[in-house]
């Protein structure tokens, strides 16, 4: 019984894990094309960036909610204590992402494309913003009473730290954009996507980089678990993994490969989630209240394991079989007749 | 004011105004759904390109209403843990796997194969078309499955017992199929069903009273009329068992529904009040129209109640609910609507069976064509007036008997509550006013009829190509 108390919410902290992961990486890429076409003044590759989305953002920002669904049905104590917390960060993302969505629909009706166009690109700034300060914070760590409570006031969770987060997850949502364009799109348009995703290679490398140093200098009991005996070996692997994975980034960028750069983003961003879980086990909110303790009774964790469990596969498999349907370049100049 | 400064009164206001807003879309997400398997199914079987029409035209405002509904459902759901925190711990053993349940099965059926379903027209076989569309069919419905599971939970929380504030599931099966799920389930899934085949008969008759494409819309006309006779009374029938339920789970609701005061004891014939004006300050109706002995066969289909029905004055205040006149007037008129949308069935049968809706004719029935235009919007009138029955007669319990509303809310500052309102006022009320203007636009432009439809030469053509060289095409299809 001892050891189904602390393997049960265990799975949950992995299953909760692959979500995340699922939803950065996906709805990463349609937050980072979003941001992109700010920077574009033209109609028509704007149109294509949208274009590009279409038919799957609508699925990828599902994960989300399947995330939210489970954290909620697997640590109801820590859906409680983070959202209080984060009540201004949240909101930010949901509005970020109702712009987003509306501008998709919207934008295909309408005479007037410009606006939908910033509709779509602040939303999805917006919702990333939201998304780095709300991770940052966690990471940071939240103020809570004995209970687990968030005990803490509405500002907390800005400050310098949180923004180094918010803007590095926003670089790494540019990189997987750019990369996920040069796959989609071919001539002057994947060119323009070479250049981005280098410069978002090198900013997101900067950013990374300043977050693994600040972490284990400000962070006392993380410092720690990293410096002690059999972690810090694997603590030291990653960093070295990761810098491996940049080089072969940019040297597929500059030769202007197609599919690698995208399939080394996602490894980079596979490599920086392990870290952060590693870094974040057994807490769900970091060095306060531990899976153990916000945990749901083992009954329902049992309950939701054999019915979303099930399902995690056959989720992935017609993802997968939508993307294989509409796989292939993006073609312009068919739309506005 | 007080109310702004009230973190417990401004989370539900928020809350209801969002949950209201939201449940303007899932309507036609839903109903609209079945309505496209059935052409489609139909189109597969005949052939017939009115039919490929047909679904190239209403999917058109499907995926608009659809986009919309994903939108504002989200905001739904973290707000459980925005402002209604204490709660979610609280119930999240049970509510929490549920609202998971429903986004890894059902949101992500819908989501997984809408893409397909929309811009798949060319890319896949007509039969794998089809398996798209029904799955979406089937996503969407199932939501209503686990969302209506998890309220009535919340109206009848089975399946366990509140240990320490804490609600502890010793039986997820008994929670799951708590008293009030299967009729629930069946009255709302007969409402959003009801709902969209009247709105798209409405539209259709607007076309035929404009003389636009009406050899087109009668054909779908027909097809609701054909779905309707056997919806309109079934769903009276279902309120009815709702009411039952009602009146015998949560006796509190039922008096506030019918602003019934004092008790009225077993073994005798009791009075139905028709209209009434509550006056809850001193707990009585201050005028009342009522039928003499009508709510013993209205509630047990015979003249002297079995059971005593309990009013009001029996409960302390802060035990019963308030807004009475809101609940009371709702009721009704979702009553009303659910009458009169069975008359506006029976007299288009009448008129069928004469012959009066064929083609040729058709255009003839103006006053026909009007009402089905004038009863388009009622069915949303009726849902939202049932939910507002439903959660609102629930009061003051947000887990019925167990927690309290005001014992659920997130301890966040008033200030926060009140500046995500405002947002959510003025992004909602711009939404409406979009939506409705892109809706209209859709409708004004009408069907386009030069389509090339996939398999005329009997024929698909599949890609072989490899998959390298298929070009995206979204884009040519989401101007169809
Ligand atoms: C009639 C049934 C019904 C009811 C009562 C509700 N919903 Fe809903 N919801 C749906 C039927 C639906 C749907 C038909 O399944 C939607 C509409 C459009 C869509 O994509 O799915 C949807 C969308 C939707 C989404 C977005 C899903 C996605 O990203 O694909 C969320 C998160 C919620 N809803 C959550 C809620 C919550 C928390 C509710 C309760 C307070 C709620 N809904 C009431
Ligand atoms: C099926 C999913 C739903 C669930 C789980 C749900 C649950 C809740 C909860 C937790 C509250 C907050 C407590 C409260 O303020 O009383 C609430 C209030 C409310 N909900 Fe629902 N609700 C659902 C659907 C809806 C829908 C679709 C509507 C409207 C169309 C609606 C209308 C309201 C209203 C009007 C209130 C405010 C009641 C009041 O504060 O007096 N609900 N509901
Ligand atoms: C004509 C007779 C009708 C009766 C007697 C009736 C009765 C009821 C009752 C008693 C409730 C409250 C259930 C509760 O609080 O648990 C309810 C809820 C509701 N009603 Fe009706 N109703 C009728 C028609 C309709 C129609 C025509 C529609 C929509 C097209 C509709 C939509 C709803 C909805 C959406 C709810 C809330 C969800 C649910 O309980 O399933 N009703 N109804």
């Amino acid at each position: 019984m001892d050891a189904l108390l602390h393997f049960l919410p265990q799975v949950w902290f992995v299953i909760l894990g692959l979500f995340l992961f699922l939803y950065v990486m996906l709805d990463g890429f349609d937050l980072g094309v979003g941001i992109l076409s700010l920077t574009s003044s033209d109609e028509e590759r704007r149109g294509l960036l949208m274009t590009s989305l279409g038919n799957i953002w609508d699925a990828n920002e599902t994960w989300l909610v399947v995330m939210a669904g489970a954290l909620f049905g697997a640590f109801p104590l820590a859906y409680n204590t983070i959202l209080t917390a984060l009540y201004i960060p949240i909101f930010m993302m949901i509005f970020g992402l109702v712009f987003r969505a509306v501008a998709f629909e919207f934008r295909e009706h309408s005479n007037n494309k410009l606006f939908w166009n910033y509709a779509f690109g602040l939303g999805s700034f917006l919702a990333a913003l939201g998304q780095g300060f709300a991770l940052g914070s966690t990471l940071e760590g939240i103020t809570v009473d004995a209970a687990g409570h968030f005990a803490g006031s509405t500002w907390d969770w800005l400050d310098w730290r949180s923004i180094l987060v918010a803007l590095t997850l926003i670089q790494g949502y540019v990189l997987i954009g750019s990369t996920y364009l040069i796959l989609k799109t071919e001539g002057e348009l994947q060119k323009t996507h070479y250049k981005t995703a280098k410069l978002a290679t090198i900013t997101t490398f900067i950013g990374a980089v300043l977050i693994t140093i600040v972490t284990p200098v400000f962070y006392e009991t993380t410092r720690v678990r990293l410096f002690s005996a059999p972690t810090i070996y694997v603590f030291a692997a990653i960093p070295l993994l990761g810098v491996l994975l940049v080089y072969l980034l940019i040297r597929s960028i500059d030769k202007q490969e197609e599919k690698t750069p995208f399939i080394w983003t996602i490894l980079l961003f596979f490599l920086s989630f392990v870290g952060l879980g590693l870094i974040i086990f057994p807490y769900v909110i970091p060095t306060q209240v531990t899976i153990y303790q916000a945990a749901a009774s083992p009954s329902a964790l049992v309950f939701m394991l054999t019915f979303i469990g099930v399902l995690i596969p056959i989720m992935i498999f017609y993802n997968i079989y939508n993307y294989v349907v509409f796989r292939g370049k993006v073609v312009t100049g068919v739309e506005y007749k | 004011m007080d109310i702004f400064s009230n973190t417990v009164a401004l989370s539900r206001m928020q809350f209801a105004f969002t949950a209201i807003f939201h449940m303007l879309w899932p309507v036609l997400t839903t109903g609209m759904s079945i309505y496209l398997v059935i052409i489609e199914g139909l189109w597969l079987k005949t052939r017939d390109p009115d039919y490929y029409l047909h679904i190239r035209f209403w999917s058109k405002l499907y995926i608009l209403n659809f986009g919309i509904g994903v939108a504002t459902g989200l905001p739904l759901e973290f707000q459980f843990g925005t402002n209604w925190g204490p709660l979610s711990e609280a119930v999240g053993d049970f509510f929490g796997s549920v609202l998971g349940f429903e986004a890894s099965m059902a949101f992500m059926l819908e989501a997984g194969f809408l893409g397909i379903m929309i811009f798949g027209w060319g890319r896949v076989a007509p039969p794998i078309h089809y398996l798209a569309t029904i799955m979406v069919a089937f996503g969407a419905n199932l939501s209503i499955f686990w969302i209506l599971s998890a309220n009535s939970w919340l109206q009848t929380p089975a399946g366990g017992a509140m240990v320490n504030g804490k609600f502890i599931v010793s039986d997820y099966f008994q929670a799951i199929l708590n008293p009030f799920m299967v009729k629930s389930v069946a009255h709302m899934f007969l409402a959003t069903l009801e709902t969209s085949l009247f709105m798209i008969g409405g539209i259709s008759a607007w076309y035929i009273l404009k003389d636009r494409h009406t050899a087109f819309f009668s054909r779908s006309l027909k097809i609701i009329l054909a779905t309707t006779i056997a919806v309109a009374p079934i769903q009276i029938y279902a309120g009815h068992l709702s009411a039952e339920q009602v009146a015998y789970y949560q006796p509190t609701k039922l008096a506030a529904m019918e602003s019934k005061w004092e008790s009225s004891p077993a073994g005798q014939p009791a009075d139905w009040s028709l209209l009434a004006i509550p006056d809850e300050a001193n707990n009585r109706n201050s005028w009342e129209l009522t039928i003499p002995n009508a709510l013993g066969y209205i509630l047990e289909f015979r003249k002297n109640l079995s059971v005593p029905v309990p009013g009001l004055n029996e409960w302390k205040r802060e035990d019963r609910p308030k807004m009475v006149g809101l609940i009371y007037y709702s009721f009704r008129v979702m009553i009303a609507i659910g009458f009169f949308l069975a008359a506006v069935m029976l007299w288009n049968v009448v008129e069928w069976y004469r012959g009066n809706l064929a083609p040729d004719k058709i255009g003839a029935q103006k006053w026909l064509m009007r009402l089905w235009m004038f009863a388009a919007p009622l069915g949303y009138i009726a849902i939202e007036a049932g939910w507002v029955v439903r959660c609102v007669g629930r009061q003051p319990w947000v887990l019925y008997d167990r927690i309290r509303t005001a014992d659920g809310v997130s301890n966040v500052p008033p200030n926060n509550v009140l500046t995500s309102l405002i947002f959510f006022m003025v992004v909602y009320s711009l939404l409406f006013v979009t939506t409705l203007y892109f809706g209209s636009r859709i409708i004004g432009e009408g069907p386009k009829l030069d389509l090339p439809v996939p398999g005329a030469d009997g024929q698909f053509v599949i890609n072989t190509e490899p998959a390298e060289s298929v070009p995206d095409r979204r884009p040519v299809e989401a101007q169809q």
